[in-house]
């Protein structure tokens, strides 16, 4: 049987999704006869290809997480939203409340022990967008899975469902949303 | 949406030179990329370390009540949660006039900070590194990752899983979960570690602590025996790290203390509550991380690094046996003064590694450490809190000011890998100097600015307050823009020539 590949990535997040699919640990070997990575930050393959898995952590804050969202949704049969910020932006999401340049202002501008005031404007730094979205503002969705972090138990629930070719559920002992 | 950017461009404006970019940066934490820009001889004139994600902490704490920031903050980054929570809970203890806390407390801050640089120290090894340590630097990129090294030396790599799992075991026995648990309370700790919680950690030190063992001779076996490594992105910098009262290695609690390159102190036993006489932030337009200097030696020339490598060398001992033999040994890699090898940071992680298996060895045997007297009694409120400890990637500055009603008005992060910012950027000169002039591009190539950058355990999450990214293109144009040549690499990481 070939394996199932998939591919992750983290917009605006913090990585801990990433890290709670690490929380296997040594059931990682073998989800690995099972299931082959494709574009993520733990491979050098930076551009994701066809996939029947993809796994989002974080919103969307600017111009590159929507490429990337796209790119994602474009190579995925099965994309799923991970986590908190994917779901609903969570604490990125709280600059929501503010303008965005008084965002900017407050780090580069007005913070303290700040030297060479600048907002930084460089051609290399993506357009940010105004305020960040969860990642269902841009694309569809087939999956949520919730949890700031959701655990390693759950990732593994949710794989083990689909890779038996099942609709995938979580019972009530592991869906949290903490 | 704001127009805060112009597009890209493949020239610099108005001098003609050449760009070429790798972008982004795998295997870090979070999210970066390299530019570099070249003349029409191969020169290179600037290379570049960018952080290109931007997340707006220091306003939207505003308004906040003091309490609820560790739980928030250390969601900046899922990596060192626990580095967060603990800064900013130092903080904390400041605002409600808390000077000491419980020894319970305090043990328990400890152990659940040594856990968490155990599980970040070997994420960054296993996970991250070791795929570039044990295949080369310009290996198959196919296999250079953490399924290929399961692959190859599944031993070797399923320890380093499990020494990992040791630590967020840690993290969880004390905060209730691996990833942003719960712990710290103003003045004190929430709960106290079971004794059934403790006993069940007992069971595996010591092969936890063989295993850390193993991984500090591999380092520094591959350190020493390969020469090639120690000019590697190698630049001399000063230091600055955290160290207790004796000038001992010190994670969680103790005064500042920065040398310059030659090893002469700049300030030692420096109370951190006044870290804004001695260190500032510069921007620069081209990055969302800001660049930080002591202020003693300016803009220019006091940059500094942070982090295992700046700690091992900055320390006078350190308070473990195992620990102090091999920061011996390292100490005479260095003949007397400071090892400046970049590559070395491998090393001096792996160091630290058994340095903190054994302090939790001793702390689990210490009676206090299930104590139940985990708050201290607190005092008069104060408007201006701030944490330092010494997180896995360096030294972590929490800097609040709240108003009378407990409310944050102002909040500042200085994180470890912002202050290795100007560093990263020294090494991916140094390697673009070395390897890049005059040669064609390859794959191989692009990764030696990768590994450069890797050895600082650069956690890009953390330093912009930020996160996410994606494709790896290089692209080679001449003086006049024309491409000349450009590399793409595919989905299958397959590096391809599409020009």
């Amino acid at each position: 049987m070939s394996k199932i590949r998939i591919a992750t990535t983290s917009l605006a997040g913090c990585f801990g999704c990433h890290m709670s699919f690490l929380d296997m640990d040594e059931r990682l070997v073998a989800l690995l006869e099972h299931v082959e990575f494709n574009r993520s930050p733990l491979t050098d393959i930076k551009h994701c290809g066809p996939c029947d898995i993809g796994l989002i952590e974080g919103g969307v804050c600017n111009a590159e997480n929507v490429h990337v969202l796209r790119e994602f949704r474009d190579n995925c049969k099965i994309l799923i939203a991970v986590g908190a910020c994917a779901i609903n932006g969570g604490v990125p999401a709280m600059r929501n409340h503010f303008n965005l340049r008084e965002c900017l202002e407050e780090a580069y501008v007005n913070g303290m022990g700040v030297e060479n005031p600048q907002i930084p404007n460089d051609v290399e730094l993506p357009l940010l967008l105004d305020k960040v979205h969860p990642i269902h503002d841009v694309v569809r969705v087939d999956y949520y899975l919730p949890g700031c972090p959701p655990s390693a138990d759950e990732f593994l629930k949710i794989l083990g469902d689909l890779l038996a070719g099942k609709e995938p559920s979580l019972p009530q002992n592991l869906l949290h949303y903490d | 949406m704001e127009q805060n950017a112009k597009p890209p461009s493949d020239i610099a404006p108005s001098t003609n030179l050449r760009r070429i970019a790798i972008d982004p940066v795998s295997r870090v934490e979070g999210h970066g990329k390299i530019t570099l820009l070249l003349d029409a001889d191969n020169h290179i004139h600037e290379a570049r370390f960018h952080i290109v994600e931007f997340r707006g902490f220091e306003k939207f704490i505003q308004g906040r009540p003091y309490w609820e920031v560790p739980f928030i903050v250390q969601r900046l980054c899922g990596i060192c949660p626990v580095s967060h929570q603990l800064a900013a809970g130092k903080a904390v203890d400041q605002l409600v006039g808390v000077e000491r806390l419980t020894p319970s407390a305090e043990k328990l801050r400890r152990l659940l900070h040594f856990g968490q640089t155990l599980q970040s120290h070997a994420l960054h090894f296993f996970h991250l590194s070791s795929p570039d340590l044990l295949f080369g630097f310009g290996s198959d990129p196919a296999q250079r990752n953490i399924v290929g090294v399961l692959e190859k030396y599944p031993d070797l790599a399923l320890k380093g899983v499990k020494l990992r799992k040791y630590g967020q075991q840690i993290i969880e026995a004390i905060t209730g979960k691996r990833i942003h648990g719960t712990a710290t309370v103003p003045g004190g700790m929430n709960k106290p570690l079971a004794a059934a919680a403790r006993d069940a950690l007992l069971v595996d030190i010591q092969d936890i602590l063989a295993w850390s063992q193993d991984a500090l001779a591999l380092n520094e076996q591959i350190h020493t025996a390969h020469p090639e490594h120690h000019r590697f992105a190698t630049i001399s910098s000063n230091f600055l790290s955290m160290v207790g009262s004796g000038g001992e290695l010190e994670l969680y609690h103790g005064g500042l203390r920065a040398r310059s390159a030659t090893g002469a102190m700049i300030f030692d036993q420096f109370d951190y509550r006044g870290f804004q006489d001695i260190l500032r932030e510069e921007v620069r337009p081209w990055s969302y991380m800001k660049f930080p200097y002591l202020v003693e030696l300016g803009k220019e020339q006091g940059w500094y690094r942070v982090g295992p490598l700046a700690r091992v060398n900055n320390c006078d001992s350190i308070s473990t046996p195992l620990a102090e033999t091999a920061r011996k040994r390292f100490k005479e890699f260095g003949q007397g003064g400071f090892v400046q090898d970049t590559l070395a940071y491998h090393w001096a992680r792996m160091i630290e590694i058994l340095h903190c298996v054994e302090s939790i060895q001793e702390l689990l045997h210490d009676p206090e450490i299930s104590g139940t007297d985990l708050v201290a009694d607190l005092g008069e409120k104060r408007r201006i809190g701030v944490g330092v400890i010494e997180a896995p990637r360096g030294t972590l500055f929490h800097h609040y000011q709240i108003d009378e009603q407990g409310l944050i008005v102002k909040a500042n992060l200085i994180v470890s890998t912002t202050s290795n910012n100007q560093a990263m950027n020294e090494s991916v000169r140094s390697v673009a100097n070395e390897y890049l002039e005059g040669h064609e591009i390859t794959e191989g190539l692009l990764n030696h600015l990768e590994v450069a950058v890797r050895a600082y355990d650069p956690c890009l999450s953390c330093a912009t307050h930020a996160l996410g990214k994606m494709p790896l293109q290089v692209e080679l144009l001449d003086a006049d823009g024309t491409l000349l040549d450009r590399l793409v690499k595919g989905s299958n990481g397959v590096i391809g020539r599409t020009a």
